[in-house]
């Protein structure tokens, strides 16, 4: 037992903060948000250069062959800059998908394209979808990054197809999204010709479990950039000839975020580690580490703008990406009261 | 990164609970889930010389002074089994996790062989003599005044929320040994045993009607020369390294002693239909994730291997189990419904549930207030201007 980063997990999380915090700037990320929600370049840096996209993805698949540990330690990396990457659709979703229940072929077909970066993959939802032979129909509004994806994986939950999003039949529409780092679309599927993934089940429980933890982790780097951002300018800011950071009433809602944050930081590192280690109480920890960090996320990212006073409201500052994006992780994938009843179910038996 | 522990220790994780349990169902079976700190003192005390004689007593000790020289893995394991097994809580915790690593810091070698084994053995049972009616959180304000006359110390003064010391054997009190002296400067620690005339012991009553700690007073108390630990005028660094022994593996024991609070709430929820409530649910299983990110964050704070600052984990501890531990009493509240606001007994006493609602507001108080846990979290974590204090 031993609950700390090794050498090589610290060196990751060093380099991955680095890359992070010189390139993903706030310029580069409001440039993103004014096209379709993606820093190109970036993408290709990460994918190519770091050789981080496939971190948690087998060697023999073309991956790095690490753990969700390390996959964390990345998305709070890229978190903590509110990075305009198609990494939760392409790398957290898709790419696990099918890796974990793809047939060889379509292994060999997506996965060097995904991890590269030259391919952009989403995550289509369709809970009605209608399925007739290898042809699907059926619509979804909330499709992360689907205006730039190149690959579709349409689920209904239980059955899962890869479908290229130039197929006729598929028609995407961009939608004004609140979190302009990470553009909904909507995608119509009308009798599209679809590739089934051949083993769904599989892949669809990889996804799952990535996604949680690579949104939990994303969350805690966010709640822990607002929380450096609040204290570095409670420090300068000057009212009553004294540091604001100094007023009592100030410091204490900076220390009630840094309790949270820490609790938050125990979540998602516990449940990323029992996951790789399959630990019995890992599926108690995935919904405790998204539901915690995530609602965690969003009180800081609230006290943040409170806490910086008028100018916390103003487009020109920051505040409202880390803002924004708690709010939508907070509900993606099913929100903190959605997880908790899980656990409640796995405690108390399901409510009657 | 690692959760899982080894094959070795999973080994000495079944040693410990077989001996354990063993003892709990034979020889020690009357103190089996005995909760309050109170209750059984004489049998507790044979209990800690029983630990003792099968060297569970202080695992992490040095073998030297009657420990096993056990690896953090292993302290871990015997905390979570030794609460697992239903084993009552040890009436020396003061002894053995405060004075007894202090002397190992900052003892001299002729005090390590005086009081080391005679803790490990549980035969000197140890009080905490640090604050005052007119020092509370401000520790440094302490006025109980030391001095030595014919090679003893002399102590005149009060303490106040000593616990358990109508039952303790020795105590350790932060005494002014400088007139005139303010603030951090000018105190020494001092260990007093505690049955001479000087000191006087008043119990104080508890909102629960218990009476755990108490006023203890110092009229022309004494002990030797040699009772001074560090030397005069160390007696604020040596308070504030011993208030970092309070992190250790016991908090995890500490832990399992809430799990089986938590499970006494799911319990009657079940059984009363309160778990069939939404809102109640989302409570408890925000209390059961709140509980499993206690244990997490201590087994952070223990793989540390720096331990010369303390990491935000470790920082946080404190308000982080004292709030949890307060909202699961009023959860519990909420849960019993009117049921939890009768007792069975005639007298003014409670059972765990009710009991945990009432105490649990003085986990927000001692050890260090909320208030100031948040004060030392913004200016030893986040580094913000520092409060008013005295100065040197």
């Amino acid at each position: 037992m031993e609950f700390a980063f090794s050498d090589e997990q610290q060196m990751i999380a060093e380099t991955a903060q680095a890359f992070f915090t010189q390139n993903a700037t706030s310029t580069r990320t409001r440039a993103a948000m004014a096209g379709d929600g993606i820093d190109r370049d970036l993408w290709r840096y990460f994918c190519q250069d770091l050789g981080f996209a496939g971190i948690a993805i087998g060697e023999d698949l073309g991956g790095a062959g690490l753990g969700l540990v390390e996959l964390a330690i990345i998305a709070e990396a890229a978190g903590a800059q509110v990075a305009a990457l198609p990494m939760l659709g392409s790398l957290l979703q898709v790419a696990p998908a099918i890796a974990a229940g793809g047939s060889d072929a379509q292994q060999a077909e997506w996965l060097p394209a995904l991890l590269s970066g030259e391919t952009i993959a989403a995550y289509v939802e369709v809970s009605d979808l209608r399925v007739e032979g290898q042809l699907l129909t059926g619509t979804s509004r909330f499709v992360t990054h689907g205006a730039a994806a190149d690959l579709l994986l349409v689920t209904n939950g239980e059955g899962a197809w890869l479908v290229r999003a130039d197929t006729p039949g598929v028609t995407v529409t961009t939608q004004t999204s609140l979190d302009q780092t990470r553009p909904f679309a909507r995608v119509e599927l009308d009798q599209v010709a679809a590739e089934a993934l051949a083993d769904p089940a599989g892949g669809l429980a990889c996804a799952y479990r990535t996604a949680l933890v690579g949104i939990a982790a994303e969350a805690l780097g966010g709640a822990q950039s607002c929380l450096d951002r609040t204290v570095d300018y409670s420090k300068e800011r000057i009212q009553f000839g004294r540091p604001i950071g100094s007023f009592q009433a100030y410091k204490h809602r900076l220390a009630d975020m840094m309790i949270e944050i820490e609790q938050a930081r125990s979540a998602v590192y516990w449940a990323a580690c029992a996951l790789d280690e399959e630990a019995p109480d890992a599926p108690l920890a995935l919904h405790a580490a998204k539901s915690f960090a995530t609602d965690t996320y969003f009180r800081c990212a609230g006290d943040m703008i409170q806490l910086h006073g008028g100018i916390g409201f103003t487009w020109e500052h920051d505040a409202h990406l880390f803002f924004k994006r708690a709010r939508s992780l907070q509900t993606m994938l099913g929100n903190g009261d959605w997880h908790r009843e899980r656990i409640a179910s796995m405690i108390l038996g399901e409510a009657a | 990164m690692k959760l899982g522990f080894s094959r070795e220790d999973e080994l000495f994780r079944q040693e410990c609970a077989d001996w354990l349990n063993g003892q709990m169902a034979g020889e020690f079976r009357d103190i089996k889930g005995v909760t309050k700190l109170t209750g059984s003192p004489q049998r507790r005390k044979e209990w800690e010389q029983q630990l003792a004689a099968h060297r569970w007593s202080c695992i992490g000790w040095p073998e030297q002074w009657g420990g096993r020289n056990a690896t953090l893995s292993q302290q871990v394991i015997f905390a979570e089994e030794y609460a697992r097994a239903g084993v009552p809580g040890r009436v020396n915790h003061i002894g053995i996790e405060l004075a007894g690593p202090t002397i190992l810091t900052f003892g001299t070698e002729e005090q390590k062989q005086r009081f080391l084994p005679d803790i490990a053995a549980g035969k000197t049972i140890f009080c905490q003599g640090f604050s005052e009616p007119n020092a509370g959180s401000d520790l440094a304000g302490v006025r109980t005044k030391a001095r030595l006359e014919d090679g003893e110390w002399v102590v005149n003064g009060q303490k106040i929320w000593t616990s358990l010391a109508h039952i303790s054997d020795w105590i350790f009190v932060v005494t002014r040994t400088e007139e005139g002296s303010q603030g951090p400067k000018g105190l020494s620690f001092l260990m007093m045993p505690i049955d001479q005339p000087g000191i006087e012991i008043r119990g104080i009553r508890q909102i629960n009607g218990d009476a755990e700690f108490n006023e203890t007073f110092f009229t022309d108390a004494r002990c030797p020369a040699d009772s001074l630990i560090g030397a005069v005028g160390d007696g604020w660094k040596i308070a504030m390294g011993l208030l970092a022994f309070e992190r250790g593996v016991s908090t995890l024991g500490q832990q399992m002693g809430f799990r089986n609070e938590l499970d006494e709430i799911i319990a009657a929820a079940k059984a009363n239909g309160a778990a069939q409530n939404p809102l109640i649910r989302q409570r408890i299983a925000r209390a059961e994730i709140g509980l499993r990110l206690m244990r997490y964050g201590a087994l952070r704070m223990l793989s540390q291997t720096d331990n010369s600052r303390m990491d935000g984990a470790a920082l946080t501890y404190k308000i982080q189990w004292a709030t949890w531990r307060r909202s699961l009493g009023e959860l519990a509240m909420d849960v019993l419904g009117q049921e939890g606001e009768i007792s069975p007994y005639s007298e003014y006493e409670w059972d765990t549930l009710p009991n945990l609602f009432l105490f649990s507001r003085a986990d927000t108080i001692y050890g260090g207030t909320n208030q100031i846990q948040r004060n030392l979290i913004a200016e030893r974590g986040l580094g913000l201007p520092r409060e008013p204090r005295w100065t040197s």
